[in-house]
């Protein structure tokens, strides 16, 4: 038996990587070591220093095409593109996390997280200023994870960065202070069906290497060239892409979705709404064209199919929604299937503009998305947040500009010229049509149009009626929530009128290597 | 030609009441006491600004103008720019919006006064005006697009204005709807473009018309088409205008009868490169043109419902445009000639509308009117000249250009000439029925009114701009055809206008139609006039007045067509995902019950369920991709 040698790194390449791992190992170090008392500031400013660190190197990094570690990982434009658009994404949700002046107690998160919801001891501590502080480094390791992810040019690796994405979420959705039970039964709701889609994803994985012999995605793609698709390949594709869509909620492996953005402290709803999607179709994209990509014809009608179906699955539940958190989860599941739509948009031979344009998606719904959710946690009751539509109702007299951004959020997310949403959708339709996909464009259109209905549906809500006696009262936000506003809410105006230099740098790093 | 002094800052014309609604939405309260005021000055200097650009461009090589402003979005393989493009045709739109929308906004200041959300309204009749004239600027599809949504949420915004009555709300959803419907078929021809041209700019693809395939061109044809149907309330899209006066009667003026509803005419008149190339799409035009016209004369002869009826009339009205501009080049600048007076004198009788309404206690049902001409008298003449000039009494506005239409679909020739122009007059007729009836019914007669009404004139801030109105309303006419004829203008745009070989003379035209017009209106007053008019609805009524007066069931058709299958497939997929099913019945009960013990019951989805779920997707993709493979 041979010794076994270490592989090459390149670390300048996995410089992002490094950053946040790094951030993340030290946050830990820090919940060892550091007084409680100044842990929560420490543990902020390591995260956004190994999130900033990260964009900061991705954008060093551009233009590099490199694979490193022995093959498992790729360093290349589309990598750098949605580890920066993570990197931004994982910075301003650690903000939100940090928001301390919202909360009575003083946090979104629990005090102590193993204590039994509702007991005295839970009581005891419900209005405690102590905060979980493991949220940091848990938050950090994700975003690790999904910039591994986007990153993984072998289905190993994919699979051990789905799981080091997906456990710290899975304990980070269990965490609300308020609404403990329901946020617990999110987690562990959220879990078991996880595991469930990543055994799918590693059968996948195993049929897959039984048909070609390799796990490598480049191996892959030579053994589908040269030995055409076999059933047992086919099969294995297939499970594979369940898995992933699982992560990325697409209807109909959507139904966790409602029911997890809906227990989830609205922070890790608005980090797992922005953040995961970007990196599950970070690994999509990477899988079909990299692996499959001169097999299209086994995954393209397959594609086709999930687009349409969660399009309209999520456009027309949202309509039946009464909770702004359902029914933004709804519209996240209708956005997917956009997001399909731009997949399809991939010529052949890895030409075309679909690439491009689902990436420019992806920044630009994450951004958006996030500042939506971020607005929710300002509109509050005595019991926390008041995410009940009714509760809504004549917003607008009572703050404005809280009335004022949401309309525009929602009015992005439903594809409005002159925001960054229209652009997105302008972008992978084009791309759709270029490879002449009319029907799907045709459905898409339809489906923005009935999505665009329970969008308009909150903003009459909040404009035209009457505020309820007993509504909920708008809190002031602290520094951090108006950071994420302020700049998710300038990104959304700015993607939307002069998308110019954002496209063309996606258009640029539209390449896969490997 | 470099574009230098006033026509270089021709965006203003749009900044400015752009600006105007971004100060009084974002300033909040502190603007209530002067924002309507604010609002209307920056129309009124959008009006000055385009007649003074408009002066500027008939010195101009070519009269036309193309400013780059920005570039949108410029990659290798796209390249949007957003310009604007002022030219003969952009022009008299620009004029027509800002003229008739500062005439409005004078109006609303007295129409509004006492209203709460005056703030509001003049805001959102800002951003209408905004986004309307970038609808007619812009230089490129995509440019008009955007405008295009503007207008629509503008319009959306302002029919549910009274949000609290139910009807009001439910008008601006089905107005949305039926929109998005046509917004789809705009979207769809602009994605076309793209796929096959690589550019939307109005001279690029005009340029490259010739290079696409005849079937192509068709489609995009009646894409666009189906656009214009939705915002012009043409058939089988004409549903929505009548509901949508459920908005503030300035509205209807503005939006529902003189500017928005004629985009779909502009988008039209504007695509003639596209339709010179397909006589299809051309021909399917002059059919929802003759059709509509039809259907909105008809079911203006059975309502009772003053804004209805003349709702239905500007469906009707629109339809003869369409018709002209189906027939081609020789119809264009008739279509938009009619374009312009109809916007005076269907604006006018808006206004006046409103007035009778303010002075009846915001009725609307003209069965409770009558004998209004004496206590009413500046209402009474201002609405009497622009009935006169709608049904084409002669020499006033409405005469010269409807027909102009008819005599333009006479000279097509063939069966389809006598036809279309058979149509064309047979409508005349009927507008003649309908606006008499509406006239004796409102001012003649015994009154009706209900207890307690006292009508009295309107302010001068009310009454101001139905005199300008009236006025325009005799003389765009004859001005537009006769003295500064309008197709010499626009000979820029549409070409040198043929000497067109009359089949019929145009005296003889002229005598007909107004034989005929007479005849609709003697109709009307042996039917109204003569008789005392019952306060409420006879109920017993033959098939026809049935029919007409629920629209000719469009209502119905889109209800069985749309509305039913998509309720369907909503319960379907809800009953599907049982989690909608538990989410509809507990968010109805938390919304009774309330309090914190709603929030444990919101959420009871089952684990097993939704694996189930997961587990029979997987089946369904393996098996799916292994039949692919096999």
């Amino acid at each position: 038996m041979g010794a076994i040698e270490a592989p090459d790194l390149s670390y300048a390449a996995l410089a992002p990587l490094l950053f946040v791992f790094g951030a993340a190992c030290t946050g830990v170090l820090v919940e060892a070591f550091v007084p409680r008392a100044v842990r929560h500031p420490v543990q902020v400013a390591i995260a956004l220093v190994g999130t900033i660190g990260a964009l900061v190197a991705t954008l060093l990094l551009a233009g590099t095409e490199e694979i490193t570690a022995a093959g498992a990982l790729a360093v290349d434009g589309p990598a750098l593109f949605l580890q920066g658009t993570i990197a931004v994404l994982g910075a301003l949700s650690v903000l939100l996390f940090s928001e301390r002046a919202l909360d009575p107690a003083r946090s979104a998160f629990v005090a102590a997280a193993a204590v039994p919801a509702g007991s005295v001891r839970d009581r005891e501590l419900a209005t405690s200023e102590r905060v979980q502080t493991e949220i940091y480094p848990l938050a950090t390791f994700a975003i690790g994870g999904m910039m591994l992810f986007t990153a993984a040019n072998d289905l190993l690796i994919m699979f051990v960065a789905l799981e080091v994405l997906s456990l710290p979420l899975y304990l980070l959705c269990g965490l609300a202070r308020r609404r403990r039970l329901l946020s617990q039964e999110a987690a562990v709701k959220y879990f078991l069906l996880g595991a469930f889609a990543s055994a799918f994803f590693l059968y996948g994985l195993a049929l897959v290497y039984g048909a070609t012999g390799s796990v490598r995605l480049s191996d892959v793609r030579v053994a589908v060239v040269t030995e055409g698709g076999s059933a047992l390949m086919v099969l294995g594709l297939g499970l594979l892409v369940v898995g992933l869509m699982f992560k990325a909620s697409v209807a109909p492996f959507h139904s966790w979705t409602p029911d997890v953005y809906q227990g989830a402290p609205t922070a890790v709803t608005a980090f797992m709404a922005a953040a995961t999607k970007v990196a599950a179709f970070g690994a999509v994209l990477r899988l079909l064209y990299v692996a499959f990509g001169t097999a299209d014809w086994t995954w393209r009608p397959l594609i086709y199919a999930l687009a349409i179906v969660s399009m309209v699955v999520g456009a027309v539940l949202g309509l039946t929604q009464t909770d702004v958190k359902r029914m933004l989860a709804y519209s996240s599941i209708a956005h997917a299937g956009f997001l399909l739509t731009g997949v399809i948009g991939l010529g052949p031979d890895g030409t075309g503009y679909g690439l491009a344009a689902t990436m420019f998606y992806l920044l630009a719904y994450g951004l958006t998305t996030l500042g939506a959710f971020g607005l929710l946690t300002l509109v509050r009751d005595g019991d926390g947040e008041a995410t009940h539509l009714s509760q809504w109702a004549g917003l607008a007299q009572r703050s404005p500009l809280v009335a004022a951004l949401m309309s525009f959020f929602l009015l992005a997310l439903a594809g409005i010229p002159l925001t960054s949403g229209f652009t997105g959708k302008f972008a992978v339709f084009r791309a759709a049509i270029e490879v002449g996909a009319w029907p799907l464009v045709v459905t898409a259109l339809v489906a923005s149009a009935i999505a665009a209905f329970f969008y308009l549906r909150v903003i009459v809500l909040m404009y035209f009626s009457d505020p309820a006696p007993d509504g909920p009262t708008v809190g002031v936000p602290g520094l951090p929530t108006t950071i994420v506003l302020a700049v998710t809410a300038a990104a959304t105006l700015v993607l939307g009128v002069l998308p110019g230099s954002v496209l063309d740098l996606a258009e640029a790093a539209a390449v896969f290597v490997g | 030609m470099p574009v230098d002094g006033l026509l270089s800052v021709t965006w203003l014309v749009i900044v400015l009441p752009l600006a105007g609604a971004a100060l009084l939405l974002l300033g909040g309260r502190r603007t209530d006491r002067w924002g309507h005021l604010l609002a209307t000055g920056t129309v009124v200097a959008a009006f000055a600004l385009a007649v003074a650009c408009t002066v500027a461009l008939t010195d101009r090589a070519g009269r036309a103008v193309s400013l780059d402003l920005f570039t949108f979005i410029d990659t290798g393989s796209l390249d949007v720019t957003a310009g604007l493009l002022l030219d003969p045709l952009s022009a008299v739109f620009v004029l027509l919006i800002t003229g008739v929308g500062a005439l409005i906004h004078v109006y609303s200041i007295g129409y509004m006064a006492h209203d709460p959300g005056r703030r509001r309204f003049f805001a959102y009749l800002n951003l209408f005006v905004a986004a309307m004239l970038l609808l007619v600027l812009g230089n490129s599809y995509v440019a008009l697009y955007v405008g295009w949504e503007g207008v629509g949420l503008a319009s959306y915004l302002l029919i549910a204005f009274w949000h609290t009555r139910p009807a009001a709300a439910t008008a601006a959803k089905k107005a949305f709807l039926m929109n998005r419907v046509g917004d789809v078929g705009l979207a769809l021809a602009i994605f076309i473009m793209f796929a096959q041209l690589g550019t939307t700019s109005y001279a690029g693809v005009f340029g490259a018309v010739g290079l696409l395939a005849g079937g192509t061109v068709t489609a995009i044809g009646l894409l666009l088409l189906l656009g214009a149907c939705g915002k012009s309330g043409q058939f089988p899209l004409q549903a929505w205008l009548p509901d949508a006066m459920e908005g503030p009667t300035p509205v209807s003026a503005l939006i529902h009868a003189a500017t928005m509803v004629t985009a779909g005419v502009y988008l039209i008149a504007r695509s003639a490169p596209l339709y010179d190339a397909t006589p299809t799409a051309r021909t399917v035009v002059l059919a929802v043109g003759a059709v509509t016209l039809l259907i909105g004369a008809i079911a203006g002869c059975a309502h009772d419902d003053i804004k209805k009826v003349l709702a239905y009339s500007t469906v009707s009205q629109i339809g003869y445009m369409f018709l002209a501009v189906g027939l081609g080049p020789v119809g264009y600048a008739a279509a938009i000639a009619h374009l312009l007076a109809h916007g005076f004198f269907k604006a006018g009788l808006f206004l006046g509308a409103g007035s009778v309404m303010h002075a009846m206690d915001d009725t609307v049902d003209m069965r409770r009117f009558g004998g209004l001409a004496r206590r009413l008298p500046i209402t009474f003449v201002t609405f009497g000249l622009g009935y006169l000039a709608l049904i084409g009494f002669p020499f006033l506005s409405g005469w010269w250009t409807k027909d102009a239409i008819i005599e333009v679909a006479l000279d097509r020739g063939g069966w389809s000439g006598w036809l279309l122009g058979g149509v064309a007059v047979l409508g005349a007729g009927l507008t003649a029925f309908y606006m008499t009836r509406l006239m004796l019914m409102t001012f003649f007669g015994r009154p009706r009114w209900e207890d307690g009404v006292h009508p009295h004139e309107a302010p001068p801030s009310m009454t101001a701009p139905m005199v300008l109105l009236a006025v325009g309303s005799v003389a765009a006419g004859f001005l537009l055809v006769a003295v500064f004829p309008l197709s010499g203008w626009l000979e820029p745009v549409f070409g040198e206008p043929e000497e067109a070989a009359h089949l019929v003379s145009p005296l003889v035209v002229s005598i007909v139609v107004t034989v005929v017009v007479a005849l609709g209106a003697l109709t009307a007053w042996l039917y109204v006039g003569r008789r005392e008019v019952p306060t409420t609805a006879p109920a017993r009524v033959s098939p026809v007045v049935t029919a007409a007066r629920r629209g000719l069931y469009a209502d119905t058709v889109n209800e069985s067509l749309v509305m039913r299958p998509g309720m369907w497939l909503t319960r379907a997929l809800v009953w599907l995902d049982a989690r909608g099913v538990d989410g509809a019945v507990n968010g109805a009960a938390a919304a009774l019950g309330g309090g914190s013990a709603r929030l444990g019951r919101v959420q009871t989805g089952f684990v097993r369920s939704y694996a189930l779920g997961i587990l029979g997707g997987a089946v369904l993709v393996a098996g799916a991709l292994l039949a692919v493979t096999a």
